[in-house]
C-alpha cells in the first residue's frame, strides 16, 4: 500500500515539475514584461510545490523495506544509488529518474507552441489543479492534505490567470480568437487523462488518501464550459482521449524536457552550487 | 556554565532576522515563525512558508541559524510547518505601517478562502498619495507576495503585498 502512495505522490510531483518546467521555458521571452514575470512567478510555485511532494516521496520510499525498494524503480542511475543501499531525496527523484519512471499526465509535457498553446494546456490544467487540490484539502494522508492546503491559494491564482487569458484572447481580435480556438481544440485529446484514475489510484481508494476524481469531473467540465463560453470559445468537439502518462507511457516531448532539466546532474554528479 | 535562554530572548534574537525580498520586514512581522521550543541547548524554531516555491525561505532558515548561534544557542533545529497555511492575516499591524511608509501597498481585506473569481480586482489605495484610484498592472509582481499597480492620481507605479 506504502507503494501505491508513493506512486500516488511522485503523480503530482511529476505534474508540478514538468509543468513548471514547460511554464520556465518562456523567462526570458513573454510576449510582455508583466507576463513574463506573472509565468515566471506561476513556475516557482509549481516547482515549490514540486519540491514539497518530492521530499515526502522520498521519505514513503526510504520508509519501504529494503528488499521491496530495488524494485520500485527501472532507471539505471537511480537504480544504482539504491542497489548500494542508499536513502534517496528530492533531488535523486527529480534528477535521477528515466522517462518511464515518470508519471505525469501527458498534457503538461506538450510543448508551448505560441502563447495561445500555453494558454489553453495552463488552463485545462489549472481547472483541474483547483478541484483536484481542494479535494485533496481532505485527504487522510496528513501530509497530502497539508500540501494541498498549501497550495490551494497559490492555484487559485493561476486559475484566475489562465481563465482570464483564454477570455482575453476569444474574446479579442479575429486572429486571436482563432488561435486560441485552434490551440484548445488540439490539447483536447489530452484532458481525459485528467479524471480517469491510475490503478495505483484505485488500490488506494479505500485509503481514503486520493481524491475521488468522479467529483472532480464535473466540475472541472462546467468551469471549463463556463469559461469557453464566457471567451466566445467552443467547447471542442469530443474526440479519442490520449493517455499513459500517469503509467510512465509518454510522448516523445518528455524525453526533451528532462535532457534539458537533467543535464547537470547527469554529467556532472552531485554536483551543487 | 549553564546559559539557560528563555523564550523571549529566543524571539527578541530573532528580530534581527529580516525578509531578504523586503528587508524593512522582520520574520517576525512577516508572521512566519509558528513556535520556538527550547530543550537546554538546543532551540526549535517553527517556521511556515509564505509561497511555495519561495527561494527567501532557504535564505531566512539560513539566518535563524546565523542569529540564534551568535548568541550561543548550540543546536539550532529549523521545523517547516505547512499547515495551517500562512495567511497575511497573520502580518502584524507594525509590519503593514512599515511596508506602507517603504511604499509598499500593505495587505487590507481579510485572506479568507482561496477563490478564483474572474476579473475580482480589490480595492488598492496608492501608498504614496492615498489616492484609491488605482489600477491592477499585474496580478504577479517580482516576488511571489507582490502584485504591481499604477496609481491614476500620482500616475505613480507601485507594489502591492497581495492578500493571501
Ligand atoms: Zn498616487
Amino acid at each position: 500500500m506504502n507503494q501505491q502512495l508513493l506512486f500516488y505522490t511522485l503523480q503530482l510531483a511529476d505534474n508540478a515539475l514538468i509543468n513548471g518546467h514547460r511554464l520556465s521555458e518562456w523567462c526570458g521571452h513573454g510576449p510582455v514584461l508583466e507576463q513574463d514575470i506573472a509565468i515566471s512567478n506561476i513556475a516557482l510555485d509549481h516547482l515549490g510545490r514540486a519540491r514539497s511532494l518530492y521530499q515526502y516521496a522520498a521519505e514513503l520510499f526510504n520508509a519501504l523495506p529494503p528488499e521491496e525498494r530495488s524494485t520500485v524503480f527501472n532507471s539505471p542511475a537511480l537504480q544504482e544509488k539504491v542497489q548500494m543501499g542508499a536513502l534517496l531525496d528530492e533531488d535523486d527523484l527529480a534528477y535521477l529518474r528515466d522517462g518511464w519512471d515518470f508519471r505525469n499526465v501527458l498534457l503538461v509535457e506538450q510543448p508551448n507552441e505560441d502563447w495561445a498553446f500555453t494558454i489553453a494546456r495552463s488552463f485545462y490544467f489549472d481547472v483541474h489543479n483547483f478541484y483536484f487540490f481542494e479535494a485533496l484539502k481532505s485527504s487522510t494522508d496528513k501530509m497530502l492534505a497539508s500540501i494541498a492546503e498549501k497550495s490551494l491559494k497559490e492555484i487559485a491564482y493561476h486559475l484566475r490567470w489562465s481563465s482570464e487569458w483564454v477570455i482575453r484572447l476569444g474574446d479579442g481580435t479575429d486572429e486571436s480568437h482563432q488561435r486560441m480556438q485552434n490551440a484548445l481544440n488540439e490539447r483536447w485529446m489530452f484532458t481525459g487523462e485528467l479524471n480517469t484514475p491510475a490503478t495505483f489510484e484505485l488500490n488506494l481508494q479505500e485509503t481514503g488518501a486520493p481524491v475521488d476524481l468522479g467529483i472532480v469531473a464535473p466540475r472541472w467540465m462546467q468551469k471549463v464550459t463556463e469559461v469557453i463560453t464566457e471567451a466566445t470559445l467552443k467547447l471542442p468537439a469530443s474526440t479519442w482521449m490520449q493517455q499513459g502518462g500517469k503509467n510512465g507511457v509518454h510522448s516523445e516531448h518528455l524525453g526533451y524536457v528532462l535532457a534539458e532539466l537533467q543535464f547537470m546532474q547527469r554529467a556532472y554528479p552531485d554536483m551543487e552550487w | 556554565m549553564e546559559i539557560v535562554f528563555t523564550e523571549n530572548q529566543i524571539l527578541d534574537w530573532l528580530r534581527s532576522v529580516t525578509d531578504p525580498e523586503v528587508p524593512i520586514l522582520t520574520i517576525l512581522d512577516l508572521g512566519i515563525v509558528r513556535g520556538v521550543t527550547l530543550a537546554g541547548h538546543e532551540v526549535t524554531v517553527v517556521i511556515t512558508p509564505t509561497y511555495s516555491g519561495c527561494p527567501a525561505m532557504d535564505v531566512i532558515a539560513m539566518n535563524i541559524r546565523m542569529a540564534l548561534l551568535s548568541h550561543g544557542v548550540r543546536k539550532v533545529n529549523i521545523e517547516n510547518q505547512l499547515s495551517p497555511a500562512w495567511t497575511t492575516d497573520w502580518m502584524s499591524d507594525e509590519g503593514k505601517q512599515k511596508l506602507q511608509e517603504y511604499g509598499i501597498a500593505p495587505p487590507r481585506r481579510s485572506s479568507g478562502l482561496a477563490s478564483p473569481a474572474l476579473f475580482d480586482d480589490e480595492l488598492v489605495p496608492c501608498p504614496r498619495c492615498g489616492s484609491e484610484h488605482t489600477e491592477l498592472t499585474s496580478q504577479f509582481g517580482p516576488t511571489s507576495c507582490k502584485s504591481l499597480h499604477r496609481c491614476l492620481s500620482c500616475l505613480e507605479p507601485f507594489e502591492h503585498f497581495k492578500c493571501h
